[in-house]
């Protein structure tokens, strides 16, 4: 049971240990890095990825997809659980919405690693053609990002006003507090407000979710290329991205729950039913797998049957059988309540996240080595300078995070409090 | 206003190239090194792709000219965020390498992979510097590039006929380089409107066909043979 100060909430916002500052040390340096990486490609230009004609995306547009589904934990977990009233979801809201924002911080700009001219990166505002879904997907990603920061913005307004009371921090930050509070007093008409407004948005953030994957998967889906050109894409990512993005933010809640020591929020019970519905999510990622497969074997239109192949036993046979364990079978694991424990359901986690990241790469790339039209032998390798920008991008999410967490408490304290008070036994009551 | 298009008479292809050679020539396209070519980067307006059948010693090559085909409906004209490459008024598929911004969008959406994408800065070396042409622009690093159908002698030959008070070109006024090349004359060039000139009359031809006619893309660039078994 969390003692009602909350002092495990606030010590992360005034003090940092060894450790932390030697990560973030060592993450600057990743990001570093790939800073270097990337002025090497502006110097001399994208031949110093791997790709080629006819793969002409690779790392970075697997990584926009990528980041893009991580940021779906906010969503679902906050803005789901919030709306049907989950009342164990109050510990984790706030690590979800975090993640969320960090997510898109990161993804949204991935395309622009990828563009030939970064320099004219301002044509799209200036000229924009509306016929490419391209530009469809900018929408769609910046209004995702203005609601997901509005959305964890107005869940934050109570600990702002909470911190700005309790006069944490120096001067910059105690006006940091004064301004998000947004002059919240907590007075009743004032929290009914919130709750309104919150509600609003929480049901608003679901569709703009959708949308943003959705017209993310048809940047490739309404092109012409075997195996991209499918309804399914749409529903496909979606849902791929509620299930790298319930990973994530078990990973991250493991992580904060033992580097700030808040055990007494996050409690085993909570990662056992995060690991239910990732094994939920599991079976229908699992469905959509096969259902894609099914279609281009029996189907047998030959430029799809190609790519099938090669996909299931071809060259990337081992990369489909590695995501399909690590998508599709481990996650099964978590139907035992003996492997659906603080460590197992983490473990389980991080394998759905790195094969959640084989997947976008073999939706992308087995297309794209096999062309329509007779053709030299495609391939693709990412080289340094990729991977050092896919590293780069997960160092830049992670200072991110600690940042959010060295800023705002990690677990909303009002929400807490809040079902503390209803139900004077303790906040775990159902 | 005419409707260019052009045809390629493959029982007339030999192979030789020489249509790649005259093209870059003609276009500035940049020199391709051998690691370029082995990672897959090299650039040609105009390819000689080659097909082989059949298993040794019943062995058949087709070698097949692949100039961009000029789509009625392109499918990368629509998907460019930044309207970098539109179909012009004459029917011709054209690129603005000052507009686009190389999101490669385009090239992805091209059935027939014939859109070129410049992944470094381009190279003239040595004597190749002194044999470009002042009529083409060259591509920064960083964009696409693509076949033209060469729209800049289609522009000089317009602007003679203006200058002598004629209103229209005349049937084989103007030959693309690959075409001007040709040893085998395979390559033919013209207005697909003008139901008298040689290009529509190859185009209406038995031999005629498209590739991947049944993506509905309406390519303006015919490719002609004799039919055999199980060409669909």
């Amino acid at each position: 049971m969390a003692t009602a100060d909350h002092a495990a909430l606030v010590a992360p916002l005034t003090s940092t240990g060894r450790g932390q500052k030697l990560l973030v040390a060592a993450l600057l340096c990743v990001l570093a890095w790939g800073a270097y990486g990337y002025v090497t490609q502006l110097r001399d230009g994208l031949q110093v990825t791997g790709l080629s004609r006819p793969v002409y995306w690779g790392m970075y547009i697997i990584n926009l997809i990528f980041f893009i589904g991580v940021s779906y934990g906010g969503t679902l977990a906050s803005a789901v659980l919030r709306l049907v009233g989950a009342e164990w979801r109050r510990p984790i809201t706030r690590a979800a919405e975090a993640t969320t924002v960090c997510a898109l911080i990161v993804g949204g700009p991935q395309p622009l690693i990828d563009l030939g001219r970064l320099d004219r990166a301002g044509t799209i505002l200036l000229h924009p053609s509306f016929s490419s879904p391209m530009l469809w997907d900018i929408v769609a990603i910046s209004t995702y990002l203005v609601v997901s920061v509005a959305y964890f913005w107005l869940a934050l307004i109570p600990d702002a006003a909470w911190l700005r009371d309790a006069r944490v921090g120096g001067r910059l930050r105690r006006g940091l507090y004064t301004v998000l509070a947004a002059g919240f007093t907590g007075t009743d008409a004032q929290r009914r407000r919130l709750h309104v407004a919150l509600g609003i948005v929480a049901v608003a953030v679901i569709p703009i979710a959708v949308s943003a994957h959705t017209v993310l998967s048809w940047v490739p889906g309404l092109s012409l290329v075997p195996m991209w050109h499918s309804a399914l894409f749409g529903p496909y990512f979606v849902l791929g991205a509620v299930f790298s993005g319930l990973a994530t933010i078990i990973v991250a809640l493991a992580i904060v729950r033992r580097a700030y020591g808040l055990h007494d929020y996050l409690r085993p019970e909570h990662f056992a039913k995060l690991g239910l519905m990732l094994l939920a999510l599991s079976t229908v990622w699992s469905y959509f797998t096969f259902a894609e497969h099914l279609t281009a074997f029996y189907g047998k239109i030959p430029d799809e049957l190609v790519i099938a192949h090669e996909r299931v036993y071809g060259r990337f046979a081992k990369l489909f059988l590695a995501m399909a364990l690590a998508c599709g079978v481990c996650p099964l694991l978590l139907g035992f309540r003996r492997i659906r424990t603080v460590a197992g359901t983490v473990a389980v986690s991080l394998l759905v996240l790195a094969g959640m990241w084989v997947e976008r790469f073999l939706i992308l790339v087995p297309s794209e080595v096999s062309p329509r039209l007779p053709h030299e032998a495609a391939r693709y390798a990412p080289t340094w300078v990729e991977w050092s920008e896919l590293c780069a991008s997960l160092a830049a999410f992670t200072l991110l995070f600690i940042g959010m967490t060295k800023l705002f408490p990690i677990i909303s304290r009002w929400e807490v409090d809040e079902a503390a008070s209803a139900h004077p036994k303790g906040c775990e009551k159902r | 206003m005419p409707r260019w298009g052009m045809t390629i008479d493959l029982d007339r292809c030999s192979g030789c190239q020489a249509c790649v050679v005259a093209c870059k020539q003609e276009n500035n396209v940049p020199f391709a090194t051998a690691e370029d070519l082995d990672a897959g980067r090299g650039i040609y307006w105009m390819q000689v792709l080659a097909r082989v059948e059949g298993e040794w010693p019943h062995v058949r090559m087709e070698t097949m000219p692949m100039p961009c085909l000029h789509c009625d409906d392109p499918p990368c004209t629509k998907v460019c965020p930044v309207d970098a490459t539109h179909k012009d008024s004459e029917g011709l598929v054209q690129q603005s390498s000052a507009r686009c911004i190389g999101t490669r969008y385009c090239a992805q959406n091209c059935p027939y992979t014939v859109r070129f994408f410049n992944w470094k800065k381009p190279e003239f070396p040595g004597a190749f510097a002194n044999y470009r042409s002042p009529e083409v622009a060259i591509r920064p690093k960083g964009v696409m590039e693509k076949c033209t159908l060469c729209a800049h002698r289609v522009k000089d030959a317009q602007d003679r006929a203006h200058r002598e008070g004629r209103r229209a070109l005349r049937d084989g006024e103007v030959t693309p380089a690959c075409a001007e090349v040709c040893p085998g004359r395979a390559i033919t060039f013209g207005d697909l409107d003008d139901p008298g000139a040689r290009v529509s009359e190859l185009a209406r031809s038995p031999r005629a066909f498209r590739f991947l006619e049944e993506l509905g893309t309406a390519p303006k660039v015919f490719h002609l043979r004799e039919t055999r078994h199980g060409d669909g």
